[in-house]
């Protein structure tokens, strides 16, 4: 798990396809989401800027009037970051390591009890993965009794983000050791949002795995990443036909996308 | 009561029920200040304002701001010592007064600031070099143990303590070797005061201050080390000012002042050179690169282009040229407008590396963010001002902080 | 910030940072116990007893 400097070998990278003509905005991913990894919620979560979500279902208008008028849905994990070398944005700030890049998984970690709460790694995440706790997590009555003992709960004043249920990889890896195989079967891994969407537009899997299904969709020409340029190298890719979401996702001006054609 | 055995021989301080009045008065600001302290700390920071768009926010710019405009005690540590402006020794003990309440100012900030104050050390034991928040904490911590030796002789020269041998023994040899303590200490400063730029300047998820740079260094890096350098001056001069004022005494003599503004002024007009420069790269090519233009950046009214123009304008250029001309700092008035104009200048600065690049919009599909500080963030951000207050006025009336006090006014 | 913790690694960025710190730490703290330790010394010689 820890990053040692210049041992860079066995790595995988997972990752995430998620399919925009595919998206309807439904929410079933973040549902599945803050069930599955024990996120906490206030009673009145309309305040999208201090409360927790993992994974968020932006929307995104070509700000066009009718009948051009067109909007996207963008489902947005934490993007893992590689930039260069897993220097992530979030990781390289952290200035008590309470954030790691994982060079076997290729996973942006976040150690709770290490975090002290100093929101470093929020203010260089572009994307907004971050989540601080601002309370202490309080849980309608005996709901305390279904909260998923894999994961465990954050307390006020650290930071908190998607961990592409690490828990499972975990969980994973032991039944694929106990089960005498070398490897994770991609099946016998994927996220709990991957498995929630009804329409199926998220996949998970090994980005560097040719047998994986996401290894074939990062490639496909209408494949893009947010915000490519600022040099994040995102793990989490997005497909879509609609040219102008492609455009829009990087910030390409008017004059860059004529030049560009 | 009397205090008058504590205070130093040969000058006239206020009676002490009028002094008492006012440390007071600033006490009261002081404790609600400590009420919202204790309810970020109890309650957590709920209490605030910020969120997670604005998880950087009104306590971090204070902590840049004090920091910059405490760079007033390195850099005339560095004058007096290591570049020998022999002068400057008549106003060394305020800035290292200023300075002292600066950075101690910048860590209590920071302690409230953190969601888990209890385990502010991990910054220290897990410390992770790569991040320029590490060098911050490092250095600032260091430096304010360097300010804290230039400050204690000063306590130990009040004319009680003075008289205990071993205090004046520890004084005199204090004060032998402060040039080693002063030269660490703008080593230190120039490491801690450039990380703080370079928190701004090395995110790159955040074209509005990302910056690049030499090595791991952002230019930002050194540009908030020269600012600093540059600005901190103004502030020393600008308290010893108002000091002066409120005394209604002249406790620094205008050569003095004279040589630091002067020094002031040629820092403050180079960096603002160089900071032109650098805008202009960045508006031209770096941010361009990342996708974005300057429009984008200054697209609001609250964060329109004029916020640019103020600082370089009206914080850099017109300062500048006033403390460089010698017309310009003899007069009160240039002088005054000058240091005002400044300590604003640089406090603008830092608000915009800190406020403005939580503000932009970087996705395509956010909006701006803007924010308004709760009551207890403000509280606390005044809490600094009635500490600094206070410890300004028991040092005055008790140290011997002005050396010139006593030739400039006395007591028939 | 020792050697025996976790995220030390034996590599230059921790040769720059930390060797700075302790050169640092190591100035402000010889300092202060030359200054304190000559304090004693002196007090000791009985220096420093008339009022200046």
């Amino acid at each position: 798990m820890k990053n040692e400097q210049g041992h860079h070998k066995t790595g995988k990278k997972y990752g995430m396809v998620i399919d925009l003509d595919k998206c309807t905005g439904c929410g079933a991913c973040m549902v599945a989401c803050m069930a599955e990894n024990n996120v906490p919620f206030k009673e009145d979560e309309t305040n999208k800027l201090d409360n927790i979500m993992w994974m968020r279902v932006y929307r995104m208008s070509n700000g066009k009037p009718f009948p051009d008028a067109d909007i996207c849905y963008i489902p947005r994990p934490c993007m893992h970051c590689e930039a260069k070398h897993g220097h992530s944005p979030c990781v390289s700030v952290c200035p008590a390591t309470a954030t790691d890049y994982s060079h076997e998984t290729g996973i942006v970690s976040q150690i709770y009890t290490r975090c002290f709460g100093c929101r470093y790694c929020m203010a260089a995440c572009p994307y907004h993965a971050r989540y601080f706790n601002w309370w202490d997590p309080v849980w309608p009555e005996g709901m305390k009794n279904y909260l998923s003992p894999d994961v465990s709960p954050r307390m006020r004043g650290v930071v908190e983000k998607c961990s592409f249920c690490f828990h499972r990889y975990q969980l994973a890896k032991d039944k694929a050791l106990t089960a005498g195989h070398r490897e994770i079967e991609e099946s016998a891994y994927q996220t709990a949002c991957t498995q929630a969407c009804p329409a199926g537009a998220i996949t998970f899997g090994d980005l560097d795995n040719p047998k994986h299904a996401v290894y074939k969709l990062k490639h496909d020409p209408r494949a893009f990443r947010l915000l490519e340029r600022l040099g994040t190298n995102p793990k989490v890719y997005y497909v879509t036909d609609r040219e102008w979401v492609r455009w829009m996702a990087d910030n390409y001006q008017d004059q860059e996308q004529k030049a560009k054609g | 009561m009397d205090d008058s055995a504590l205070i130093p021989k040969g000058v006239k301080r206020c009676p002490f029920r009028q002094f008492a009045l006012w440390i007071g008065i600033a006490g009261i600001v002081l404790l609600w200040g400590v009420y919202a302290m204790f309810l970020c700390w109890f309650k957590g920071l709920n209490q605030t304002n910020m969120n997670d768009a604005y998880g950087f926010a009104l306590w971090i710019w204070a902590d840049l701001a004090v920091i910059a405009v405490g760079g007033g005690a390195f850099f005339s540590g560095f004058l007096r010592y290591l570049v020998g402006k022999d002068e400057l020794k008549n106003i060394i003990n305020y800035a290292v007064l200023i300075g002292f309440i600066c950075y101690s100012s910048a860590l209590l900030i920071l302690a409230i600031d953190v969601g888990q104050p209890l385990r502010a050390w991990f910054i220290f034991w897990h410390a992770n070099v790569h991040s320029m928040l590490t060098e911050v904490a490092f250095c600032l911590s260091c430096y304010f143990a360097v300010l804290t030796i230039e400050y204690i002789p000063l306590i130990l020269e009040n004319r009680q303590i003075n008289k205990v041998p071993f205090f004046h023994n520890l004084a005199h040899n204090m004060h032998e070797i402060m040039a080693i303590f002063a030269a660490t200490g703008a080593f230190l400063s120039f490491f801690h005061q450039g990380s703080l730029g370079g928190v701004a300047g090395v995110l790159f998820g955040r074209p509005f201050s990302y910056r690049e740079g030499v090595l791991i260094w952002p230019w930002a890096f050194f540009l908030f080390t020269w600012s600093a350098a540059a600005y901190g001056p103004c502030f020393t001069i600008l308290i010893t000012k108002i000091t002066e004022v409120i005394t209604g005494k002249k406790l620094v003599k205008d050569n003095v002042i004279e040589l630091l503004a002067k020094i002031s002024g040629w820092m403050i007009i180079t960096y603002t050179a160089a900071k032109l420069i650098d805008t202009i790269y960045w508006a031209a090519v770096t941010a361009p690169s990342m996708g974005f233009t300057i429009d984008h950046f200054f697209g609001t009214s609250i964060y329109g282009i004029w916020i640019l123009g103020a600082e370089l304008i009206l914080g850099g250029i017109a300062p500048g040229l006033i403390l460089i001309s010698e017309k310009g700092r003899k007069s009160p008035f240039g002088l005054w407008v000058a240091v005002i104009f400044g300590v604003i200048g640089v406090s603008l600065n830092r608000w915009v590396m800190v406020l403005q690049t939580m503000a932009v919009p970087v996705l395509p599909f956010e909006e701006w963010y803007l924010y308004i500080p709760s009551w207890q963030e403000v509280a606390t951000t005044v809490l600094p001002v009635a500490y600094g207050v206070i410890l300004i006025m028991i040092s005055y009336r008790y140290m011997p902080i002005f050396p010139q006090e006593q030739e400039l006014n006395p007591i028939d | 910030m020792f050697p025996f913790s976790f995220e030390w690694a034996w590599d230059m960025s921790h040769y720059v940072f930390h060797g700075g710190l302790w050169y640092a730490l190591a100035i402000i703290g010889l300092g202060m116990t030359y200054c304190i330790g000559k304090a004693v010394i002196d007090t000791i010689q009985g220096k420093g007893g008339g009022h200046h």
